[in-house]
């Protein structure tokens, strides 16, 4: 089994240091939107020179470089455990490098590990494909974005939300205002319907790692992800919560079974500092290529 | 216009800050996140200045050095080159945290400027009308740009107990950009955004 520790240490450089493209180019189109000289498109100014700044010395695009949460797809014959403890030496070796900061600290005393690594930390996820290659797809998650998730078990009198999209919509629309620019607006939502609760969490995730624009296949959700996109930015919380035209930059949505008795809408915001990436490697020997 | 602000800060300079205001913010500043600021609360405000011989030393050169001062909410990624530290990336973390000590160490130490992202509440608010401060904002995420405008890590104060990211990291700044969003005349940007958004999510999701 190939050894791909340095070409994990690679990735995480890459997801640190260099925001992909589709968000830089959505960060772009969204100072457009904003009043010449408003403290919304300074906010915006800066993200997108701090973006070429981090790209050009590969140094980490925020200083919170988050949970690295990785989904390893691996051929028939891999060994996952070995997979587990490349990953973790790859992380240790990354935030020795400062491409990481050292962002695991004991549960209860507070103590930090010093190399990212800990109980249950970093998060890896482990999927077995046909492929006769490993994927691995790589999310920095923040702190700050991660505090202003929420999840809704439906119906909820409050809010008027009942188990249908329209409660959807309604418990959506409270997650992003409750959050206002607390988890660095604009960004995104990752939204998953259904599962318990432990499941719809980890779904609304994975929405995070589709390119932006990408609606849902159900012509029904994608509908419902472009209202609460439209609507989420008639809030005018703005960039970084200073009042503005743009407050996410795209909502992506999928669905699970559930229990009958259970209906559950997890919500995950990501920051503008959308750091997703992915590589590919084969066998020995082979390019290992990284988008 | 951008207003250079240069530590220590006077009242006057304080006074003549008003929401939406460009900043940039010039000499030696301390982070301070969540562990620091319990840590501020407990061992020099609650025992009414009186710390354990053994926090003293830091005591006294926090008093000093935050006297008409600033604290920057922040967790740095840090890296260390023969023996020198310096900031890599240094955005600002989420304030509100705070709120419940923010307050206290305003009127403590006669703090002038708190610079996080988020905002902060009623309390923090109240402090800085009464006590001549300033909520400053810095933009989120961006670490690298920030970092890039704190021209040398003086010292580093708990590093061992509190860690990295929760560190008192003692900093000369240059340039440091942010916006003013809380002022010492009782106004908040980030109340008004509330106020407005919440009347247009009714608006929404209740109508």
């Amino acid at each position: 089994m190939r050894d791909l520790t340095e070409a994990f240490v690679e990735l995480i450089r890459r997801t640190s240091t260099d925001l992909p493209a589709d968000m830089e180019q959505a960060l772009r189109e969204a100072r457009e939107q904003e009043a010449a000289g408003s403290a919304a498109q300074g906010a915006l100014d800066t993200m997108l020179v701090n973006t070429e700044m981090s790209r050009a010395k590969s140094r980490p695009i925020c200083q919170d470089t988050g949970t690295p949460i990785f989904e390893v797809h691996y051929p028939i014959g891999w060994s996952t455990r070995q997979l587990t403890a490349q990953i973790k030496q790859a992380v240790a070796i990354a935030t020795e490098k400062s491409y990481l900061r050292p962002n695991a600290v004991d549960a209860i005393s507070g103590e930090n590990s010093g190399n990212n690594s800990g109980t249950e930390f970093p998060t890896i996820h482990f999927h077995e494909w046909d492929e006769d290659a490993v994927k691995v797809d790589l999310l920095l998650k923040g702190g700050g974005c991660e505090n202003v998730g929420a999840q809704y078990s439906l119906p909820n009198a409050q809010l008027k939300a009942g188990r249908d999209l329209e409660g959807v919509r309604r418990v959506e629309l409270d997650a992003v205002t409750k959050a206002q620019g607390q988890g660095c607006a604009p960004g995104v939502l990752g939204i998953a319907v259904g599962g318990d609760r432990g499941a719809s969490y980890a779904w609304s995730k994975q929405q995070l790692f589709r390119p932006l624009g990408d609606r849902n296949p159900d012509p029904e959700l994608a509908a419902l992800e472009e209202t609460i996109k439209a609507q989420a930015n008639e809030l005018g919380i703005g960039p970084m919560g200073f009042g503005g035209q743009t407050t996410v930059l795209d909502v992506q949505m999928d669905t699970m079974h559930r229990l009958p008795a259970s209906f559950f809408v997890s919500v995950s915001y990501m920051c503008w500092a959308n750091r997703r990436r992915s590589m590919t490697a084969r066998g020995e020997g082979d390019e290992v290529t990284y988008r | 216009m951008i207003h250079k602000l240069t530590v220590p800060i006077s009242d006057e300079a304080i006074s003549a800050l008003h929401v939406g205001d460009q900043v940039e913010i010039s000499g030696v500043i301390f982070t301070a996140r969540d562990a620091a600021h319990k840590y501020m609360v407990e061992q020099f405000i609650k025992t009414g200045g009186s710390p354990a011989e053994s926090e003293a030393a830091l005591y006294e050169l926090l008093k000093a050095k935050l006297d008409g001062g600033v604290i920057y909410h922040c967790g740095p990624v840090v890296a260390k080159d023969d023996g020198v530290w310096r900031f890599v990336a240094a955005g600002p973390t989420t304030s509100i945290r705070e709120e419940v000590y923010q307050d206290l160490v305003i009127e403590h130490f006669n703090l002038k400027g708190v610079i996080g992202k988020g905002g902060m509440g009623p309390r923090t608010l109240a402090a800085c009308e009464k006590f001549k401060a300033v909520y400053l904002h810095a933009v989120g995420g961006a670490g690298t740009l920030i970092a890039e405008r704190v021209q040398e890590v003086e010292d580093v104060h708990k590093l061992k107990e509190f860690g990295v990211p929760e560190a008192f990291w003692q900093i000369r700044v240059e340039g440091f950009p942010a916006v003013v969003t809380m002022d010492s005349h009782g106004k908040s940007i980030h109340a008004d955004v509330a106020a407005q958004s919440e009347a247009k999510f009714r608006e929404l999701v209740i109508a």
